[in-house]
C-alpha cells in the first residue's frame, strides 16, 4: 500500500474554524471549568504581587503602594530573627519524614508480599489502611491525649518506675513524634501503590532467578525491588516535590508556643503572621519563598531522575 | 495489573508471586515467615489499639476512668454518660449539620465539575486540549499560597459563607486526571454510533460514558465524601461564625484547644475531679461519634483503594 495524503493541507484559520465547530460545546464546558481555576488558582497567583507592595486592606491589591525597595519584605524575612529557625525546621521535619516515612510503606509492601496466607494479608491490609481515613484533627487529638502529662503513655512510664515526660512541652520530642505518628497513620495506605506495582512484576523473572540459584532473599533483591523501582522513583519525585507544602495541618494542631523552636515551620508561620496578625504582604513574601523553593525542588528532582533513570513526571 | 499476572500463570489462582517457594523452604525462610507474621500482628495491634482505647474509655464510668492508670482492655464500669454529654453539646450537632451539607452538596458539586472537566480533557484531538491540561496540571505544582487565596475569597464576599468551604477546592485536578483516564479507557466504538447520529457531546457523556465508568465514579465520590468529612483548614481560614463551623473545627476546639465551654447540661459539678472526668469522657465520646460515619463507609471504600491511588494515571 502506498501512502497518499488524501486530505489537502488547510490553513490555520480553517483548522480553527473546523475545530470550533466540532468542539464548541466542549470548549464552553472547558472554559466554565477553567473559570474555577482562574478564580481560585490563577487570581491568587496574581495576588502574589502584594509581596512587593505595602498591602492595605482598605486600598485593595491594586491600590496599595509598591514596597520600596521592592524586596523589602523578602529582606525582612531573610534577615529576620526567624528565618534560619523556620528553614531549619521545615527542612528537618520534612527531611526526617522523607528519610523514615518514605521507605516505611515500601518495606511494609515487601513484607506483606512475603506473607503466605492471603486471608491474613488482607486482614493486615484492611486494618493498617484505616488510620489514613481518620481525620487529622482526631488523630492529633488522640496524640495529644495519649502523650499529655497525665496521658496513657505517661501512666505507663510511671507505673514502670520512670519519670513523667512532658512530650508536648519539650521541644526535643516534636520531630520524633511528628515522624513516628506520621508513619503510624500513613504506612498502610502508602503501601497500596507498591503492592499494585509488585503485582505487575513479571512472574517469569522469579522462575528464572530461582533456576539461577537465587534464594528467597535474593529474589527480593534482584527481582522484586528492581521491578518496583520506577514506581518508587515516581513516588519519590512527588514526595520531594511537595516537600515544603506538607505538614501544615498536623503542625498547627500539634504545636504550641513552648515548642516553636523545633515545631514552627514556614507554612505555620505564614498562617500566624499573615492571617492571625494581619501582616499580609510579609506573609505572602514568605509564602512565595516557600512555593518557589518547592517548585524548583520538584523541577530539579524530576530533571535529575530523568537523567539518571529515565523515569520522570514529564 | 494483578489480573494480568494471573492470566499468565494459571497455577497462580490469585496468590502473590513473592510467596512462591521453589523446592523445600530453608530454615531461614521459615524463621523469617514466623517473624514476619509476628511483625504483622504487632502492626495490627498498634494500629487498632489507640482506637480501641478511645472506644473503651468512651464507654467507661467517668470517675473510674479518671482514677485508672495504664492501658484499658475493656470499658471500666459500663456507662453511656459520655454519649449523653455529646447529645447535649449543641455545637457538635451544628457541626454535624454543616459537615453533612458539605458531604452531600459539596461532593455533588465537586463530582459534577470534576467529571465535566475530565470529559473536556479527554478530547485529545481538540486544539485547546493541551491548553486546558496545562492550566489544570500547573496548579498542582504551584499555587498562590494561603494569603493571596484568602484575599480573593474575602473579595468574593465568601467569608463566613458555607460556600467558602466548597468553592476554593471545587475541582481536584488529581481526581480529574483519574476520571479522564477512565473516560479515555472507554473504547471509541461505544460512542461512535451516537456521534454519527449527531448526538451532542453532553448526551454522549451522560448516556454512554458515565454508565460505563460507574465504578471509577463511585470510588472518586467516596474519596470526595471522606475528604469533605475530614476537612477543616478552609473553615479555619474562612469561617468565624461559630454556628457555621464544620464538625472537624468543633472537634479541634474540644480535642486540641481543650475548650468545652459550649458544653451544656453536662452536670459537671464544681469538684474539679469530677469536672475533668467529664471532660475526658466527652473527648473520647466525641471522637467515636465523629469517626463512626467513616468506619461505616470504610468497607465500601476498601474495594476502591487501588483506584484511589492510581498514581500511574498522573503520567502523560
Amino acid at each position: 500500500m502506498t501512502r497518499k495524503t488524501t486530505i489537502p493541507r488547510r490553513g490555520f484559520r480553517d483548522r480553527v474554524a473546523r475545530d470550533m465547530k466540532r468542539y464548541w460545546l466542549i470548549y464552553l464546558i472547558g472554559f466554565l471549568c477553567l473559570s474555577y481555576y482562574i478564580i481560585f488558582c490563577y487570581l491568587p497567583m496574581g495576588g502574589i504581587v502584594i509581596a512587593f507592595k505595602n498591602f492595605r486592606a482598605a486600598r485593595g491589591i491594586w491600590g496599595s503602594s509598591w514596597a520600596s525597595p521592592w524586596y523589602k519584605y523578602f529582606d525582612q524575612f531573610f534577615n529576620g530573627y526567624y528565618f534560619w529557625r523556620l528553614l531549619r525546621n521545615t527542612l528537618l521535619i520534612n527531611g526526617l519524614d522523607l528519610l523514615f516515612g518514605f521507605p516505611a510503606p515500601i518495606i511494609l509492601a515487601l513484607l506483606l508480599n512475603e506473607l503466605r496466607s492471603n486471608a491474613f494479608k488482607r486482614t493486615v491490609q484492611t486494618i493498617t489502611y484505616l488510620p489514613h481515613f481518620i481525620s487529622m484533627v482526631v488523630v492529633c487529638g488522640i496524640i495529644l491525649d495519649f502523650f499529655s502529662s497525665s496521658g496513657v503513655i505517661n501512666q505507663i512510664i510511671e507505673s514502670l518506675g520512670g519519670r513523667k515526660v512532658l512530650f508536648m512541652q519539650d521541644a526535643s520530642f516534636f520531630r520524633p513524634l511528628y515522624v513516628g505518628t506520621g508513619i503510624w497513620q500513613g504506612v498502610g495506605y502508602g503501601s497500596i501503590i507498591y503492592l499494585s506495582a509488585l503485582g505487575g512484576v513479571d512472574a517469569e523473572l522469579y522462575d528464572a532467578a530461582a533456576i539461577d540459584g537465587c534464594n528467597r532473599f535474593g529474589r527480593v533483591i534482584h527481582v522484586t525491588i528492581p521491578g518496583i523501582l520506577p514506581t518508587v522513583i515516581i513516588m519519590l519525585i512527588l514526595r520531594v516535590g511537595s516537600m515544603l507544602n506538607l505538614g501544615f495541618e498536623k503542625i498547627i494542631l500539634l504545636y504550641n508556643e513552648t515548642i516553636y523552636e523545633t515545631a514552627d515551620v514556614i507554612s505555620s508561620f505564614v498562617y500566624r503572621y499573615g492571617l492571625q496578625q494581619g501582616n499580609y504582604s510579609y506573609a505572602t513574601a514568605v509564602g512565595l519563598f516557600n512555593s518557589l523553593f518547592n517548585f524548583i525542588l520538584l523541577i530539579g528532582v524530576n530533571a535529575l531522575s530523568r537523567r539518571l533513570s529515565d523515569v520522570s513526571l514529564w | 495489573m494483578k489480573r494480568k499476572a494471573a492470566e499468565r500463570n494459571p497455577h497462580d489462582n490469585g496468590h502473590w508471586k513473592g510467596q512462591w517457594t521453589y523446592g523445600r523452604p530453608s530454615v531461614g525462610s521459615k524463621v523469617f515467615d514466623i517473624i514476619n507474621v509476628l511483625f504483622m500482628v504487632f502492626m495490627m495491634v498498634i494500629t487498632l489499639y489507640p482506637f480501641l482505647y478511645v472506644l473503651f474509655a468512651s464507654l467507661s464510668n467517668p470517675l473510674k476512668l479518671y482514677s485508672h492508670t495504664g492501658l484499658l482492655l475493656h470499658p471500666l464500669g459500663f456507662s453511656f454518660k459520655g454519649y449523653q454529654y455529646v447529645l447535649n453539646y449543641r455545637s457538635i450537632w451544628t457541626g454535624y449539620l454543616v459537615t453533612l451539607f458539605l458531604a452531600s452538596v459539596g461532593t455533588g458539586c465537586t463530582l459534577i465539575a470534576s467529571l465535566l472537566f475530565a470529559f473536556v480533557l479527554s478530547k485529545k484531538d481538540s486544539m485547546l486540549h493541551s491548553f486546558f491540561t496545562f492550566a489544570a496540571v500547573f496548579t498542582m505544582y504551584f499555587s498562590g499560597g494561603m494569603i493571596p487565596t484568602y484575599l480573593i475569597v474575602n473579595d468574593l464576599g465568601l467569608i463566613d459563607s458555607l460556600w467558602s468551604l466548597i468553592l476554593p477546592g471545587l475541582i481536584s485536578t488529581y481526581y480529574v486526571i483519574i476520571l479522564r483516564t477512565a473516560i479515555m479507557g472507554v473504547p471509541k466504538e461505544m460512542t461512535e454510533s451516537a456521534e454519527l447520529d449527531g448526538a451532542n457531546e453532553l448526551i454522549i457523556l451522560v448516556r454512554i460514558l458515565i454508565p460505563l465508568i460507574v465504578p471509577t465514579i463511585a470510588a472518586i465520590s467516596l474519596f470526595i465524601v471522606v475528604g469533605y468529612w475530614n476537612s477543616w483548614t478552609n473553615a479555619l481560614l474562612y469561617i468565624r461564625d461559630s454556628s457555621k463551623q464544620p464538625l472537624q473545627m468543633v472537634l479541634r476546639q474540644i480535642l486540641v484547644n481543650n475548650d468545652m465551654s459550649a458544653a451544656a447540661g453536662t452536670g459537671a459539678s464544681n469538684r474539679s475531679g469530677e469536672d475533668s472526668a467529664t471532660r475526658m469522657l466527652l473527648k473520647y465520646a466525641t471522637i467515636i461519634v465523629s469517626v463512626l460515619p467513616i468506619i461505616c463507609v470504610y468497607p465500601f471504600l476498601q474495594k476502591y483503594f487501588t483506584k484511589g491511588v492510581m498514581i500511574g494515571a498522573l503520567k502523560g
